[in-house]
């Protein structure tokens, strides 16, 4: 079957499932008790392991199977939740991610997880997670229901879909006996593949093997260990068929156990994929002990899972197109300016009647098309929580990771670049910032250390906070550190503030934690993030108080293709400024302008202000030389510097679209990009960093 | 020597005050009648400015300034030739766009020695075509000083 096509769709849904089941486990970790939980990590698991299995991916499928009775187990309340348990699911979750990961990159999605699994099952069968070779401990495990009797086999040891449920309630109910047979072989057996064909061929005899685990295919090419199972219908009797299976030589073990109707019963209430309604009546069932109150809480809880599960349907576009959107609707909007204006020449009412719906029209369209490319920085946030719970339990510290604003929108581009400086800085405030629980308490602080990751819009930026309640910059430290490693001399480091002194720790080369640990990395960690995210045009700042904390700020321009600005005309051009550089503007009277060292200043607001008259800076040729009484001032600012640009004119603020002048015209003085008007003209963008020295 | 043997440059042919230039087709993306030119500042001054080339910015020189001929005003046949080399698009402001034209490949020659003015860095050969020639210009020399 050609499956391909659903590759990226199997992806995509697979990290969504893994997610929801990361997500969860976290729940459950705080609420051990709701069963609910456990009950969505099912439904989560279920489907991934249905998926992979149909797309072929028997590891994923296999592990996703294993982690699936431990899940069973403990929803039927056979197993206790506790932190071991949970640790060996979270395990089971990273190596499905890795798989996912790896068929997302063109691989097979193999992986070696036979420790996990062995922990797996050692968890099912209710036993103590040793850390002991896990194929002796499958034989051991084996060996053990083996001794145990027959019939105290209350449970469906296959997973049967429901053609096989059919077919074998049917044979029950027509008198044939259906048996599960667990065959283990030799250890020294060489030519497994052989048995196995023998062992089926006496099985086929008697009868028809209605499914096999592993499949026959992995049988046939010895991809199993020493045991396997199998289902059959037959009319001979267990001791019969165990006899005749014996006879084949390098057989270790032949357990036989009959299938009744009930089991089959009692299975499909636990294993019913109608996802919505069925596990509620599932737990209510089988826990009819259960206090009225939780059983509340309960269905307080479906009901949350069942408006999670109504979100919103997405298709995934890519990124591409939306360019070739955008470009099209720029165009769009030049048309519509130009139609605007003929339309005002020629006075005909109707014709002006439709273009001003077109207008509106347009403007809903515009409104669309900008926001299309915004997605809630949600998706970089939600893979956080599980890589703090790792990471504390790495380095036994008590760490509680609140999220705020999940929900601010910021461009894809944006998005996607995003993830790793902030996993860095995570990383480095949980390993730098938060002390271990004995400092903590010694220190008179909580046992348990915050991490708080906040994002909120702010005009036209995007401010992503990391903050913790630990250590804070030791500045001493990092002076000498500093000074040591030569990114500063001794000199310049006596005139450096308290923030300069903070944001030394992004130089390259610095590594303040005394031993390198490998989860903050070497020191070139931190530099990075700064790199990155000064290339996406914003910048970050770190504010830090010994013994209290320390907050990461990086400021992000909401989009890279959208911005705000000011357009202003200066004779015949039209300029834009950005609206993010801007402070205000004002008019000004000749009288108003002082000199200072042959600088033309103004008072502004008690600040000295130098002014840039943008006509001499760009050589705009004028017919006449102009001799206002008055002056158009911008005040734009870089840092805690201003500047005011004398223009002419300003014509008024406007959404454009950020283009670039193309590879002839590079490194243009003050020009940072152009724009087309909605006359069609171009417009070039000032670049107000580069006016101020 | 057969005609079916030949070998052929498609170029588009140009006027520049008196003199036809010529451009191999494979590197123009189109012609254009002058439109609006945005100035921008702080550039060599053959550098006219940018236009709106349906949604994109595209450079365009004043090809007359860059080889030293005295620019004249703008005409009615004033064309934008849009040249594009190693994904640089830059348009060419001429007198005029004239022709396509195919030339064997045996009637380019290399420059002669003397032409006269400082063009000449410009100039990959010359191509004799009846009564015509045609200098043939090196895009690579004219976008790269």
């Amino acid at each position: 079957m050609e499956l391909n096509q659903y590759l990226e769709m199997f992806i995509e849904e697979s990290k969504e499932h893994l997610q929801s089941c990361s997500d969860n486990l976290l729940e459950l970790e705080k609420n051990p008790t709701d069963l609910a939980i456990v009950n969505e990590i099912f439904r989560s698991a279920h489907t991934l392991k249905g998926m992979s299995a149909t797309m072929g991916y028997e590891d994923l499928a296999d592990l996703t199977h294993k982690m699936e009775n431990v899940l069973d187990a403990i929803r039927n309340e056979k197993i206790q939740v506790n932190a071991e348990i949970l640790d060996v699911v979270f395990e089971s979750v990273d190596h499905l991610e890795e798989m996912v990961m790896n068929i997302a990159d063109g691989g097979d999605g193999k992986r070696n997880v036979s420790q996990t699994v062995a922990k797996l099952k050692r968890i099912e069968s209710g036993e103590p997670i040793l850390e002991t070779i896990p194929t002796v401990v499958s034989s051991e495990s084996v060996a053990e229901s083996a001794a145990t009797t027959i019939v105290s086999e209350n449970k469906l040891q296959l997973e049967y879909d429901d053609f096989e449920k059919t077919v074998l309630l049917q044979s029950i109910e027509q008198g044939f006996n259906a048996f599960e047979i667990a065959i283990t072989l030799d250890d020294g057996c060489l030519l497994k593949a052989a048995r196995v064909y023998m062992v089926f061929d006496i099985l086929e005899k008697n009868g028809d093997v209605v499914k096999s685990s592993p499949t026959v295919d992995r049988l046939e090419e010895e991809q199993f260990d020493q045991d396997f199972k199998v289902a059959l219908i037959t009319q001979t009797t267990t001791e019969e068929l165990k006899s005749k299976i014996q006879k084949v030589s390098e057989i270790n073990n032949v357990v036989i156990t009959p299938l009744s109707k009930e089991l089959f019963t009692q299975s499909a209430v636990v294993e019913s994929e109608k996802p919505l309604e069925s596990p509620v009546g599932a737990v209510v069932e089988e826990t009819p002990s259960i206090s009225p109150n939780e059983v509340k809480k309960e269905e307080s809880n479906q009901k949350n899972t069942v408006v999670k599960h109504a979100t919103s349907k997405t298709i995934r576009v890519s990124i591409d197109r939306l360019d070739i959107l955008m470009n099209l609707f720029e165009e769009l909007v030049i048309d519509r300016g130009r139609l605007q204006s003929i339309a005002s020449e020629v006075n005909h009412s109707e014709l002006n009647e439709t273009v001003e719906r077109m207008s509106r029209t347009m403007g809903d369209l515009q409104n669309i098309v900008l926001t299309m490319r915004m997605i809630p920085i949600e998706t970089v946030f939600n893979r956080f929580p599980k890589m703090v719970r790792t990471l504390s339990r790495d380095l036994k510290k008590k760490i509680n990771l609140e999220i705020l604003g999940a929900e601010t929108e910021l461009d894809r581009t944006v998005i996607d670049e995003i993830g790793d400086p902030l996993v860095h800085l995570i990383r480095n405030s949980v390993d730098h910032g938060i002390e271990s629980p004995e400092v903590r308490l010694a220190n008179g602080k909580p046992e348990e250390g915050n991490v708080t990751l906040r994002a909120y819009h702010s005009g036209n930026y995007v401010f992503i906070e990391i903050e913790d309640d630990g250590a804070g910059i030791n500045r001493e430290r990092v002076l000498k550190k500093a000074i040591s490693k030569g990114i500063v001399s001794k000199e310049a480091a006596l005139s450096l503030s308290d923030k300069q002194i903070n944001e030394l720790i992004l130089s390259s080369g610095f590594s303040t934690a005394e031993v390198i640990s490998d989860i903050s990395g070497r020191g070139v960690g931190l530099d990075v993030v700064k790199t990155t995210i000064e290339s996406l045009g914003g910048n970050i700042s770190i504010e830090s108080t010994e013994g209290v904390g320390s907050i990461f700020s990086i400021q992000l321009p909401l989009t890279l293709s959208i911005i705000s600005v000011m357009l202003v005309e200066i004779e015949q051009e039209t300029y834009a400024i950005p609206l993010s550089s801007i402070i205000e503007t004002s008019i000004i009277k000749n009288s108003d302008i002082l000199n200072a060292h042959n600088q033309k200043v103004i008072d502004f607001r008690g600040k000295v202000v130098p002014l840039i008259f943008l006509d001499e800076i760009f050589d705009v040729p004028r017919a006449e030389s102009k001799d206002d009484e008055y002056h158009s001032v911008v005040i734009v600012r870089k840092g805690d510097k201003l500047a005011g640009l004398v223009v002419d004119t300003f014509i008024g603020q406007q959404e454009i679209v950020l283009k670039s002048l193309g590879n002839y015209l590079t490194n243009i003085f003050a020009i940072s990009g152009a724009t087309i008007l909605g006359n069609g003209k171009v417009a070039l963008i000032i670049d107000c960093n580069a006016l101020m020295k | 020597m057969t005609a079916v043997e030949q070998e052929f440059l498609k170029v588009i042919v140009f006027q520049l005050a008196d003199k036809e230039y010529a451009i191999p087709v494979s590197n123009v993306q189109g012609i254009e009648k002058l439109m609006h030119i945005t100035r921008v500042p702080k550039t060599q001054s053959f550098v006219k400015g940018v236009i709106n080339l349906r949604g994109v910015v595209t450079p365009v020189i004043d090809l007359r300034e860059r080889f030293g001929i005295p620019v004249l005003n703008n005409v009615e046949t004033t064309r934008i030739i849009i040249t594009t080399l190693d994904e640089m698009e830059v348009g060419f402001i001429v007198d005029s766009a004239n022709d396509v034209l195919d030339i064997p490949m045996n009637a380019i020659e290399q420059q002669p020695e003397v032409v006269g003015s400082n063009e000449e860095d410009f100039i990959s050969g010359v191509a004799k075509l009846e009564n015509r020639l045609m200098i043939l210009l090196h895009l690579n020399k004219i976008l790269n000083p």
